[in-house]
């Protein structure tokens, strides 16, 4: 081999390294240690209003599950995406099934982060993009809530994804691209908690946003609408370009998000429903906020 | 031969009248605008105990037991004929969103229907009582409509 050949092949081989090397860092889980969180003690009461807003049980309960059987987390329900089905985990206090041996850092470090106690990247299925927003003292009282519901010991079942979504170690790119705590849009005093509300615990723009097509928000088209992400049918456009809700008022959207009715006296439908579930249980004040919020937020039009 | 070929081709023609009779009937579409017509019916007197217990709209006591009478005889009405099979949402993509897990899963969706019958007739008892009779009545009878619309019917 010749002198340049040798040096060119070598540069290649060390860039190689380099790259693989720059992946594997760019593509390492966040976390944060307990010494970073903030001096303050979870608040059960404060974090049960949490639980409302951030529609833990949407997901987490058992399949149907009714009244106090709400409160018990035990996953197992399944989502069908484009990517794979996704099992919702069991996240009752269970020591062994579910999550009774995390760390309050560890609760955070998910929530915030997408980032399992064993340093491993959790799926987006779980709406982090969303969560990331949340205040840590948000989560700290939320976190104080899970500890006291009721344990379940129904086992995980993987979630069945193929290559290459089955490479956990790329999310990390994906959360390069789209894990992103800072709001979406940019709002007045009046409506910061509004905006709290939809865009972190509520996580409105997991369904109400279209995505790209890695599965990642897309944020130029922020609650602008879009196929359903978990079966048939569109999920609609909440902006006032939209056609389903942009005719309402804000006591309209308020109301609905308290009974279900509309203006015309149809109900929610569909995973709305389980999301009026749990907005029935706000306040008057943060379901008005919601849809302040709501009626000013900037036009999407229809998708090309 | 030529007997067997006729056969056949009578046969064939008979099988394709019938399928065309089957799909272009619109016995479907009909069936549909009907049962359509019937939630608009829900909508039209839920809409008038929902504006009292808004208070939107003054209550009535005469009117708020007209209106929930009318809401329990629409549960009560025999839904004979208004869901053929074949009339859902894959199907008829586009004229319903009516899924077909109210086929494949049936009667599941009869235990909705009667659950909704059964808010409707204590509604139609209790609204001519007061309007804090009626809030609680009407709020029973949009649970059971959304507790069936969550899960039979397609987002839009």
């Amino acid at each position: 081999m010749t002198g340049p050949m040798r040096r060119m092949l070598l540069g290649v081989a060390v860039l190689g390294v380099f790259g693989v090397a720059a992946a594997w860092s760019l593509s390492a889980p966040t976390r944060i240690d307990a010494a970073d969180l903030p001096a303050h003690t979870g608040d059960p009461e404060r974090g049960a209003a949490l639980f409302a807003i951030g529609g833990c049980v949407s997901c987490h309960a058992a399949e149907g599950a009714k009244d106090a059987d709400r409160l018990v987390l035990s996953g197992g329900r399944a989502f069908k995406t484009d990517f794979g089905t996704f099992h919702a985990p069991n996240i009752s206090p269970d020591p062994e099934a579910g999550i009774g041996r995390w760390e309050t850092v560890d609760f955070v470090n998910a929530m915030k982060f997408g980032t399992a106690p064993d340093g491993s990247h959790f799926y987006p299925a779980f709406p982090y993009t969303s969560y990331a927003r949340m205040r840590d003292e948000d989560l700290l009282d939320l976190w104080a809530y899970l500890r006291i519901l009721p344990a379940s010991d129904r086992a995980n079942e993987p979630h069945e994804i193929g290559f290459p979504f089955s490479v956990r170690r790329a999310v990390g790119f994906w959360k390069l691209l789209y894990l992103d705590p800072a709001p979406v849009l940019t709002v007045g005093e009046d409506l910061e908690r509004g905006r709290y509300l939809v865009e972190g615990p509520g996580h409105c723009g997991e369904c109400h946003t279209p995505r790209s097509p890695i599965g990642g928000p897309d944020l130029s088209r922020w609650l602008g609408g879009g196929p359903n992400p978990d079966g048939e049918g569109t999920i609609p456009n909440l902006t006032p370009a939209g056609k389903t809700i942009s005719s309402w008022s804000e006591a309209e959207i308020a109301e609905y998000l308290k009974s279900g009715f509309t203006p015309d006296f149809d109900t929610a439908g569909g995973s709305m429903a389980d999301v009026v579930a749990n907005t029935a249980r706000l306040s008057d004040a943060d379901r008005l906020a919601i849809a302040r919020y709501i009626k000013a937020l900037p036009p999407v039009g229809p998708a090309e | 031969m030529r007997k067997v070929s006729i056969a056949l081709a009578g046969a064939a023609i008979a099988a394709m009248v019938a399928g065309t009779s089957a799909l272009a009937d619109g016995h479907l579409e009909k069936a549909i605008d009907a049962r359509n017509a019937q939630m608009t019916l829900y909508s039209w007197n839920l809409g008038m105990l929902g504006g009292m217990a808004k208070g939107t709209v003054e209550y009535d006591a005469a009117k708020a037991s007209a209106a929930a009478s009318n809401l329990a005889a629409l549960s009560a009405m025999s839904s004979q004929g208004l869901w053929p099979e074949g009339s859902d949402s894959t199907a008829m993509a586009g004229k319903t969103r009516a899924l077909p897990e109210i086929w494949s899963t049936y009667p599941a969706v009869a235990e909705k229907g009667a659950a909704l019958k059964e808010a409707a007739a204590k509604l139609a008892q209790v609204a001519g009582n007061g309007l804090d009779a009626l809030k609680g009545g009407v709020g029973d009878v949009g649970k059971a409509c959304g507790d069936c619309h969550k899960q039979f019917r397609m987002p839009k």
